[in-house]
This record gives C-alpha cells, structure tokens and sequence, in this order.
C-alpha cells in the first residue's frame, strides 16, 4: 500500500497492526483486542481525514498509484472488450484506449485514458498524456458508436493533453476540437466518468457529455494546481493555493453544475477498495445509461448541446 | 511453357524421376524453413507450429475456418468480358486466364459467400491469391459490387479479406477504375448502417489497400501480413535506402493507426464472432427488439419465400 503525506498518522497505526498480526507466539486474544481497538481508531481517523480533505489532499488523492484506472474499470465492468486502434492517419496512441464491449448486457463504446500502473506500462501509455492520434482515435471510434446505436462511456483519467513538439506539429489543438466537436454531434447517449484526474483539455475532449459523473475524490480543472501557481503565483511551491482557488474538486464542481453526479468512495478512497468502488461507478453509469437510453437521438443530441450552451450562463449557484 | 511442357514433360517427369515422397504431404516453411508434415499444417490452419509464420490460405481454407459449422453458401459471380484490352506481355492475358482458371479451378480472384458467424449472418467476399496474385480486375470488381448487393439485401454484415498484389495491370485503366467502383460498393453497406469488415490477409498492397481495404469500420489484420501501398523493391530503388524490418508488416500498421488489431489465426474467428454479437446484438437478451426496418427475404402470403 502507498501511502500519501496526510495519511502519515495512518499509515503507522496500520504498520503497528500488521506487526501485532506477525507476532504469533504471545497471548492470542490480547492480540485480537489490541488489534480491534487498534483498528477502529485506524477507521475512526480515515474517517475524519477524509471528511475535510483539502483541494490539494484531494490532487493527491486523485493521483494515488493504486486507484482504479481505466483498465481496471474495464476488467471489472466491461465483458468481452474489444480494444479498436488506431487514428487511420499517423499512429496508435495508447495513452487513450477505446473499444467496444458489453456492460451489464449491453453493447458500449468506452474510451478513456489510462495512465499505466508500472515504470513500462507507464511510458507505453505515456503516463495518459494523449497526442493529437489519440484524440482522433476517439472521435472515430465515437463515430462509429454513433454509427451503429451504440452508446459511448468515457472515464477521463489525464494530467493533460502531452505538451511536446511533435503533438504540436500534428495539431495537438485540432484534435481536441474535433473531439469535443464529436462528444456534440452523436446522436447515442454519452456518459463521462471522471475516475481521477480531469485535466483540461486532454479532458474536456471525451467529456462534453450528456451525463458527467464524478468520484468524491477525483478533480477536475483548467489547468494542473502545479501549472497554475507557476503561472499566476510564479512558483510551483503554491500549488496548494492555486489547488484551493481553483475549485476543483467534485463538490464544488457539483455546485457549479459542470457535475452533473458524485459518487461516494469507500472509507479512505477508492484505492482502499477498488471492487467497491468500481462497483459503485458502474452502478451509476447504469442508472444513467437507462435513462438516457429511453431518448430519441435527436433529444440527446440536442439536449447535451443544450446543456453546454448554458454553462456559465447562469453564473455560480 | 507450351503445350510440351504442360502436357508432355509431367509425364516425362513421372517416368524419369525416381519414387519418393510426394510433395506435397510436407510443407517447408518459409520463415523458419521447418518442414512440416501437411496434416500438422492443417490442423494448425497453416500457422508453422515452430515460428507462428502465418501462411497463405486458400479460399477454401479461410471460409472454412470462419463460418459456423464450416457450413456456407457460395454465390455465382456475374461473368465479364474477358480480357477487354486484348492485353498480351510474353503472352495473351486471356491465355493467362485460362491457365489461372484450370489451375484454381475458379472464374476469378475472389470468391463470395454468405453463412453465419457465432449465428449472425455475414456475407463474405474472400481474394484468391493463387489466381493471378489476387489482382482486382473487372471480375474482383463485379465480385465486391454483388457480396455488397447481398450484404444490403440480406441485411448482413460485409466482411472482406483481401490478399492481392493490386490492380490487374492486364486490365489496364478499367482495372484502376475497380478501386472507385469498389469504394462505392462498400460505402452503400455502410450508408445502410452494416458493419463492413476488413480482414487484411498476406498480401494487401497496390489499389486494393488503396480503395476499398482500408475504408472498413473495422480493421483486422494477420501476423506479419504485408500491407501498403507501394512495392518495397520501388520504395528501396526510389529512395535509394534499405527499408527496415518490419516495414509494411501488420504489427507495423497497428503502430501507425492504421489497423485496429493483430489478431493470431486461432483466434480470428473468435474475435469475428464477438464483434459481430457486440455490433449486432447491442441489447440485453430478454429486451424487446425492434422489427427490422427492412424484410429479409420477400416473402408472400403464405409465408413462402
Ligand atoms: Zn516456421
């Protein structure tokens, strides 16, 4: 298990568990109390922790190396998905991973990207920073969801869209228009999931949805808390200011009505259950899909375009 | 050759040469050079069990192995004018025709039929390598415009495995115009809301892969299939350079976008099978389906078709 700074109080009442569980040859049921008390405080302080995570507890959260990523979700959630590559013009970029499947009995495209989990997964998704080809792989394959009455599910899980040359040279900004131009334009229903990190461009261009959801956790923003301190503050040290100013968490995005749902995570955060949280996600994106399924497509067209149209219109809530 | 040579010397040869073992129960392969033994081949789907080389199948073959049952229905292609140039090299095209004709025992390159696939039905429109290097003329043509019409008709899925040189050149500029033809064939299985299918077999190269081979929903490829546009002898006498391994190979187009997946021979029926449940059976069993739009088949009155 990895463990965050803020969870340092945690991490070492957890230490003194696993050592009392090792210790074998003492006084069993001494050892079981002492474990039991030792645990409910364990619950008691995740509890408390997690109630009043900070916006930048929240970055950290949202980042954590053991939280669910896409390939997880779909491990989990998605019988037989079908990985579908490939832009048709320059590459395959696997920092965005698309395919179709069946979820809970139904035909689904799903899209997301993935950030890999170990030092070569890591660099063969480059870390799900996506290039223009992975946008442009999205858009064809919502195309072809649209194509073929087949609704799209996104999870968004990215710092950002990959800021190099060669993204730049493709059109790195093209790609992403035209991806949110398709995340418009289909006429199937449309559900994004942001499971942890909703960053900026890289994001919004899988998730001008019908229906966003969110996990209690996860963030999403214009730019990284890192990005905007550098910017505005002139030093990355402000982060954490930048992480507050910011709003980038999912309650204060629920407010701001860009969330449409948070979905609640276990005790201590998604990566303390993965199962459950998985389980919990799809259970949403399922309510979801079912009501948005009993829609002409031209309402859920015209309705995502709507709904589009009218943020910030109305100012904050 | 002439008729000394096709008629007389296999006679000859089987009077001279000495008894041995017959050819063809033992195939050498390619990549490896392994030699193994024809039944082996065949239970393996002409994939080396030493190497995974995957080898050229014939019409037969792939159609076998991809419907249910191995149970299919083959269509008669509508016949074309032979040999609309009167095109002779070293010698008359329409003698080449013969001989590839009484060689493969087929009117043309490719082979059409329709059956189902994990019970959906599917028509088929599979390339005849043997027969001329799977070139597209006139015929190929005619044989994708009719697997398409079948495809709309029947309201099925089009899958199509190419595995051709390219263009006839005997059939010159009619032979150019297939790759517009084709296109348009296919895009009316599209503009139906069909899935169209590509499965890129070795080879793929020239206006095949130019027209209607990579326009597919989806792209499915073999291992190590040979897939391009021009010929690597004309890139390397162009650019003047050693091409790199891999070029132009199936593993090197999934990395350029430009196929959806590699897929092993023993598993591509399988992988056929699951796309066409998810593109064609998108619905929970139990949920009401709609009618489809369109009948079938004509059928009359009495429900005879
Ligand atoms: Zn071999």
């Amino acid at each position: 298990m990895n463990f965050l700074d803020f969870e340092k109080p945690i991490a070492e009442l957890e230490g003194k568990i696993e050592e009392l569980r090792h210790l074998s040859d003492t006084d069993e049921i001494n050892i079981a109390d002492e474990v039991a008390r030792l645990q409910a405080k364990v619950d008691k302080l995740l509890k408390s922790t997690y109630a009043k995570l900070t916006p930048w507890q929240k970055t950290q959260v949202a980042r954590h190396p053991d939280r669910p990523h896409f390939s997880d979700y779909v491990a989990h959630l998605v019988e037989d998905f079908t990985p579908l590559a490939g832009d048709r013009a320059f590459a395959e970029d696997r920092a965005i991973i698309g395919g179709l499947g069946r979820f809970r009995g139904r035909s689904v495209m799903v899209i997301g990207h993935e950030k890999g989990r170990d030092t070569e997964s890591r660099v063969r998704h480059n870390f799900g920073m996506a290039r223009p080809e992975g946008y442009r792989k999205a858009r064809r394959l919502m195309a072809m969801a649209d194509r073929f009455h087949i609704p799209v599910v996104t999870l968004v899980d990215t710092a950002g869209a990959y800021p190099g040359v060669d993204a730049e040279a493709r059109g790195q900004a093209e790609a992403i228009a035209r991806a949110i131009e398709s995340c418009l334009a289909i006429r199937v229903p449309l559900i994004t999931a942001i499971i942890g990190e909703g960053g900026s461009g890289g994001a919004i261009a899988l998730a001008a949805a019908n229906t966003v959801v969110m996990l209690e956790h996860s963030i999403y923003s214009v730019i990284s808390p890192e990005g905007c301190a550098s910017i505005l503050w002139r030093s990355g040290d402000n982060a954490q200011d930048a992480a507050e100013a910011l709003k980038l968490t999912a309650q204060d995005l629920h407010r701001l009505g860009v969330v449409d749902l948070v979905v609640p995570e276990p005790l201590g955060g998604a990566h303390r259950a993965r199962n459950q949280t998985m389980d919990a996600l799809g259970d949403t994106i399922e309510q979801s899909l079912t009501a948005l399924l009993a829609l002409d497509g031209g309402v859920l067209r015209a309705r995502r375009r709507d709904k589009f149209l009218e943020m910030g219109r109305q100012g904050v809530h | 050759m002439n008729w000394l040579t096709n008629f007389v010397r296999p006679e000859i040869q089987q009077w001279v040469r000495p008894k041995e073992v017959p050819d063809n129960l033992w195939h050498k392969c390619h990549q490896c050079g392994h030699m193994i033994f024809h039944r082996d081949l065949e239970k393996n789907l002409s994939v080396c069990q030493h190497c995974g080389f995957h080898m050229r199948l014939t019409v037969k073959q792939r159609l076998d192995m991809l419907f249910d049952d191995s149970f299919y229905q083959r269509i008669e292609l509508p016949r074309v004018a032979p040999d609309p140039l009167k095109f002779r090299d070293s010698k008359r095209y329409s003698d080449r025709l013969k001989e590839a004709q009484g060689k493969t025992l087929e009117q043309d390159a490719i082979a059409v039929a329709h059956g189902t696939m994990g019970g959906v039905n599917v028509v088929v429109a599979a390339f005849n390598f043997q027969f001329m290097g799977g070139s597209m003329g006139m015929a190929v043509g005619e044989g994708l415009v009719a697997a398409a019409e079948l495809a709309v008709l029947q309201d099925a899925p089009l899958v199509v495995i190419p595995s051709s040189g390219g263009a006839r050149m005997q059939e010159g500029i009619l032979s150019l115009m297939q790759m517009a033809r084709t296109t348009v064939a296919v895009d009316r299985v599209k503009e139906k809301g069909l899935p169209y299918i590509v499965l890129l077999a070795d080879p793929t190269t020239g206006g095949v892969t130019a027209s209607f081979a990579m326009l597919g929903d989806i792209h499915i490829a073999e291992p190590g299939a040979v897939i391009g546009f021009a010929g690597q002898r004309v890139i390397e006498s162009t650019i003047r350079e050693k091409l790199p391994d891999g070029f132009q190979r199936a593993e090197y187009l999934l990395d350029h976008g430009m196929v959806d997946m590699v897929v092993h021979r023993h598993r591509l029926r399988e992988t056929l099978v699951r796309l066409l449940q998810l593109l064609r059976h998108p619905k929970p069993p139990g949920e009401v389906v709609p009618l489809p739009r369109e009948p079938i088949l004509p059928v009359d009155g009495d429900g005879r078709v």
